[in-house]
């Protein structure tokens, strides 16, 4: 199965949800299942498409987040208040969950959630 | 998708959509359009007067940390000629504020400016660790929010500053207008909203912010890589606001001038003339001397409580009574220094009103 590499990072106290580690590097697979899910044993039953942000928001929740998926979460996508940047342009000029991941993107997520 | 060019300058490749405006521009046109909004804020509202002596409440967080960042590019682009402070407050609470104060202290050497660090243990003997342990977590935000404001206060005082500006944005101001309508807290509807608040309190402060949306905030300070710190107070779960905040966000999701609208709504209330009449007028506290609008402020009644054991007094009415009844005010009880207030000269007795 082929895979690429992103670079994660968290800001504004988000990395406390991901084991307060501010930056990863991770591999996902090209090709995933339309819905999300990801459990990859039956992907050859599904429908797939292209990695997205999307896929990848589920990849993390499922696999790096380590508590209260309310605070990254809410309705199949980030929570509002959570800013997204992809090569540091802002997620909302790239299509937000549809922008269709490459080898080498990196991916940022600030929560703006915390104190001032 | 296409990257597209920046919808001011028509060249660099657009990085960020403005949630108030829907624009796409580049990092540069919007470090422009960021500052000079901040400016025409400051100018329109006539905020400074060249010479002002102004403290930056600076608490390590993102709004503050991009405030004393944009106040001193304002004043050296603008030649404003203000002297800028940062002024710290030291709640007391071990493993939140001990860490977010050691930001402060990195970005006093950063922008080059003095820096107060008033502590609520110099000031009342009692830290935010030492009153949860007495008080719990259910009230310890009333004493916090109470001791933080008058803190700030003489921390100026002791700066002798003629002004505090706050980092208080707009979606802030937003969560704001929004708790008070729910709560029916007109006095506070009609201030909240002002972008300063003068005659009400000792020293002026104001919010340049006031228009600023926190998505811009966080952009600003993510691409000028400026140094913040980001964790929640260890004893906030400031619940009601938490649930105006979420509100908020789910709002502006669907319509970003969401934020916006909220604030130009609370400051098209009008408050009767009666209503303003049946508002306490404003004294000075008998005891230590600061803005008060009961014979005793609130911070020495919550003192009070706290060191006679009876916490509870500053909060409710049935403590109150309890307190009463055992006895009148011991001599030696540990007070707050007498306030006083800067050169400035501002009239003792105001009439609450919104400004």
């Amino acid at each position: 199965m082929s895979t690429i590499s992103l670079r994660i990072e968290f800001g504004g106290g988000l990395e406390l949800l991901f084991d307060n580690k501010r930056s990863y590097r991770i591999d996902v697979p090209s090709l995933v299942p339309k819905d999300n899910s990801t459990d990859a044993e039956n992907l050859s039953t599904k429908e797939t498409k292209p990695v997205d942000v999307d896929y990848l928001i589920h990849h993390m929740r499922d696999n790096m987040l380590k508590e209260r998926v309310e605070l990254f979460m809410e309705k199949d996508t980030v929570r509002p208040g959570i800013l997204v940047l992809i090569n540091d342009t802002d997620w909302e000029l790239e299509g937000e969950g549809e922008y269709r991941l490459k080898d080498g993107d990196e991916v940022v997520f600030i929560s703006t959630l915390h104190g001032g | 998708m296409a990257p597209r060019s920046c919808a001011l300058c028509l060249k660099a490749k657009s990085m960020l959509k403005r949630p108030k405006t829907g624009q796409q521009i580049c990092r540069d046109c919007f470090f422009y359009v960021f500052e000079t909004e901040v400016h025409n804020t400051i100018i329109h509202s006539k905020l400074f007067n060249p010479g002002d002596r102004v403290a930056i409440g600076a608490s390590g967080g993102k709004d503050s940390t991009v405030l004393a960042y944009v106040m001193k590019t304002l004043n050296e682009r603008y030649q404003y000629g203000l002297e800028l402070f940062l002024l710290s407050i030291d709640e007391g609470i071990t493993g939140y504020r001990d860490d977010s104060l050691e930001t402060v202290k990195r970005n006093q050497e950063q922008y080059d400016m003095p820096l107060k660090i008033l502590s609520y243990g110099e000031l009342y003997g009692w830290t935010m660790d030492a009153i949860v342990s007495q008080v719990g977590r259910k009230n310890n935000c009333t004493f916090c929010g109470v001791f933080r404001r008058q803190a700030l206060d003489r921390g100026a005082a002791m700066l002798n500053v003629d002004h505090i500006v706050t980092g208080h944005n707009a979606d802030d101001i937003a969560e704001t207008v929004l708790m008070n309508i729910m709560r029916g807290d007109i006095a506070r509807l009609g201030r909240c909203t002002s972008i300063c608040t003068q005659g009400e309190d000792t020293i002026r402060r104001s919010k340049p912010f006031k228009y600023a949306y926190e998505k811009e905030i966080v952009m600003y300070a993510y691409f000028k890589k400026l140094d913040y710190f980001s964790t929640e107070c260890i004893y906030s779960p400031d619940a009601y606001r938490g649930h105006a905040r979420a509100f908020l966000k789910d709002l502006e999701a669907a319509r970003p001038s969401a934020i916006i609208d909220i604030i130009h709504s609370g400051e098209a209330f009008e408050i009767k003339e009666e209503i303003k009449a049946t508002q306490k007028v404003q004294q000075t506290c008998q005891r230590c001397g600061y803005m008060s609008s009961n014979p005793l402020c609130k911070a020495c009644t919550l003192l009070e409580g706290l060191e006679r054991g009876m916490a509870n007094s500053g909060i409710t009415d049935r403590g109150r009574r309890k307190l009463d009844a055992e006895g009148p005010t011991p001599d030696n009880l540990r007070t707050i220094p007498f306030f006083r207030r800067p050169s400035g000269g501002y009239p003792a007795i105001a009439v609450e009103l919104p400004s």
